[in-house]
């Protein structure tokens, strides 16, 4: 019996190593090549049907994200990924990744030092008590039914496309910020390069193109899933319709974000 | 057991600050903005006291409160251009404005406010106008001929209607003066996302703090600049403005109070990290300075000079060192709210910190000189425009 249950373990604990180093290969490959170089056409199609579609939005379509904080394990992969795909100036960031921990007297300490670009290799050496609990949260942009980001810009630059991406025309942006307040999420910033607002787009280019967001794609663990809520074979529409314990960040805030925790605590802001 | 390993809920502050929360965007340039609008706000209100209320003790200032104004509204934007990213594409929020946007609203009021304010310089000033145009010669002859706009006709006819014009532009100049600077609070008040800001007392303590630092200009430049001339100053007037200055901080300082008060006392999930701000980071700025000191001595003083008589030279002194005191607060209550809203990360966790550089493109150095070129541009305008009526070539008994 008790063998039995050793031999479970040690086979969950392979293919879960497996699918990290998998994961590590694809991300490093993403480095390895430059981004420009890369015919997204050329790559097979990772969200079903999205090459058939025709026009610059595609209607029909209601594409959701789903974060799993149960499964995230803090390697940084998605944060490398969005680095390199997007040259993200040092110091902002398009996503990160937060560490909560609390501790045996109900204590929460959350830090994210670069982000978690370098993966969170260490635990948390300067905490006082021991430790009763941790996870880590992904952060990215929440794309919300009703953006604020979208209602303050004063010149349209940063608009909704029909099927519910909020995207930045860095060619009218002026930079003057406002967004940036504006966003309860804390997920813009101004680029120092361009002097324009920016963020994260889930990948628009590549969704455009029939595949996932390059941090989905990295994800060794699949706490990232993205997909189209009108699709009902769809990995997230089943996730969303099935009894998980699911929630948004700062819904009071009423911003109606397309961005799902599963396993979301109560801790995490 | 400890009190806190009972805790239900585990609320131990970390400051953790979002990471793209540790930029504070808004820098010494959105501090001046407010500061500069709240300034002309104020200072058109004191006009309009006079022209539109007919408190007769502020004639002397009536019409150098409009071209007070008129400095400082020709600067208001500059603070804002030059923080912009792409101020190349600035009038695209006028060209192609969106629709919701309380910023690009701003645009609007701002221009129909500077149309008006300079309509109404205009129409009060025409008498002078024509007087030094028939004195003028060269350059300065054909200014005064664009600035009567081609109409020498001073019978009582045409004085008549200069002056209904007048009355009517001034009475709708105070609604857009109120609306221009509490608009300017609505876009704070309106951003959601930070619990500082978003206030609907917001917009009535930037108009209060608008009319104290207008009143507050007025009084102090109107004695600065008539003892460096050698000119009489009206103390009627003066003691008149400094009742005002009391008056308007009373609302002034009770709101802000009031606001704080508001949030300790409903103690919403925000309060935590609100009380940690207030008391942390801006504890120098906020409490000692900007309600200490430069509020509670005021708002005791200012009542003192109004209520007790004292000697003439006793209130100009005072008035302009109260005065001077006043600008200081609102520029301080600028700086605490633009500033002190951002330092307060979104994750409710933790405080950035901000030092404004010196010599940066949005630096002190910079906003030294933006504070400076409206004055720099009243005087040029004392050249156009004569600041009193003792100095006018047009007036001999007849009204400003």
């Amino acid at each position: 019996m008790m063998k039995g249950i050793e031999q479970e373990i040690s086979r969950g604990r392979r293919a879960f190593i497996k699918k990290v180093l998998g994961g590590t290969i694809a991300g490093s490959l993403l480095l390895v090549i430059p981004a420009g170089a890369m015919d997204l056409d050329k790559i097979p199609e990772q969200i079903p049907g999205m090459r058939k579609e025709k026009g610059p939005f595609i209607k029909g379509k209601k594409f959701a994200f789903i974060v799993d904080i149960t499964r995230c394990i803090g390697c940084g992969s998605c944060c490398v990924a969005d680095k390199n795909e997007y040259k993200v100036p040092d110091g902002n960031y398009r996503t990160w990744v937060e560490r909560y921990v609390i501790d045996d007297h109900d204590n929460v300490y959350v830090d994210s030092p670069n982000g978690g670009l370098d993966g969170y290799q260490e635990p948390r050496k300067d905490l006082p008590h021991p430790t009763r609990d941790t996870f880590f949260v992904p952060k990215l942009c929440n794309m919300c039914e009703h953006p604020s980001c979208v209602q303050v810009c004063p010149v349209g630059a940063t608009f909704q496309t029909e099927d519910g991406f909020v995207l930045i025309d860095y060619k009218r942006c002026v930079g003057c910020g406002y967004c940036v307040q504006a966003c309860p999420y804390s997920v813009r910033f101004i680029n120092p390069k361009t002097e324009t607002a920016d963020k994260c787009t889930w990948c628009y280019h590549r969704v455009r193109k029939g595949l996932l967001p390059a941090c989905v794609n990295v994800c060794p663990v699949q706490a990232r899933k993205f997909g189209d809520l009108n699709d009902h074979e769809s990995e997230v529409y089943k996730i969303l319709h099935q009894p998980h314990v699911i929630s948004v960040l700062k819904p009071g805030m009423g911003n109606k974000p397309s961005l799902h925790y599963v396993g979301l605590r109560r801790e995490v802001v | 057991m400890s009190p806190e390993h009972g805790a239900a809920v585990a609320t131990a502050l970390t400051n953790y600050v979002f990471p793209n929360d540790i930029h504070v965007l808004w820098s010494l340039m959105i501090v001046l903005y407010p500061y500069i609008t709240g300034i002309v706000a104020g200072a058109f209100i004191v006009s309009s006291l006079y022209h539109v209320f007919h408190i007769e003790s502020l004639k002397p200032v009536s019409r150098y409160a409009l071209v007070f104004a008129l400095a400082f509204l020709a600067f208001a934007t500059v603070p804002l251009l030059n923080h912009l990213g792409h101020p190349e594409r600035a009038m695209n929020m006028m060209l192609t404005p969106s629709p919701t946007s309380a910023m690009a609203g701003f645009g609007y009021i701002y221009s129909a406010y500077a149309v008006v304010l300079i309509l109404e310089i205009l129409f009060i000033y025409r008498p002078t106008l024509v007087a030094l145009k028939k004195k003028a010669h060269g350059g300065m002859k054909l200014l005064y001929g664009i600035l009567t706009l081609g109409s020498d006709n001073l019978s009582p006819e045409a004085l008549k209607v200069d002056h209904k014009i007048t009355a009517f532009l001034a009475a709708i100049g105070i609604p857009m003066a109120c609306t221009l600077h509490g608009y300017v609070g609505f876009i704070f008040g309106g951003v959601k996302a930070n619990p500082m800001w978003a206030t609907p007392l917001m917009p009535v303590i930037f108009l209060l703090s608008a009319s104290v630092s207008g009143i507050a200009g007025i009084i102090l430049s109107y004695i600065v600049i008539r003892k460096y001339t050698n000119k009489p100053i009206d103390m009627d007037c003066v003691r008149t403005l400094i009742k005002f200055l009391w008056g308007c901080f009373i609302l002034d300082f009770v709101f802000e109070m009031l606001e704080l008060f508001s949030h300790a006392y409903m103690a919403t999930h925000h309060w935590e990290a609100l009380r940690d701000l207030y008391t942390g980071p801006l504890y120098w700025s906020f409490i000692v300075a900007q309600v200490g000191i430069f509020s509670l001595i005021p708002f005791v003083a200012l009542g003192v000079l109004s209520l007790v008589k004292f000697s003439d030279k006793f209130v100009m002194k005072w008035g302009s060192i109260l005065s001077a005191m006043i600008l200081v607060q609102v520029l301080l209550m600028r700086w605490n709210v633009v500033i002190g809203g951002q330092l307060m990360s979104k994750s409710e966790r933790g405080h950035a910190v901000f030092h404004p550089g010196f010599f940066t493109k949005e630096g002190i150095i910079v906003s030294a000189i933006i504070m400076v070129l409206p004055i720099v541009f009243l005087w040029l305008l004392s050249k156009v425009f004569p600041f009193w009526l003792d100095d006018d070539p047009a007036v001999e008994g007849q009204s400003a």
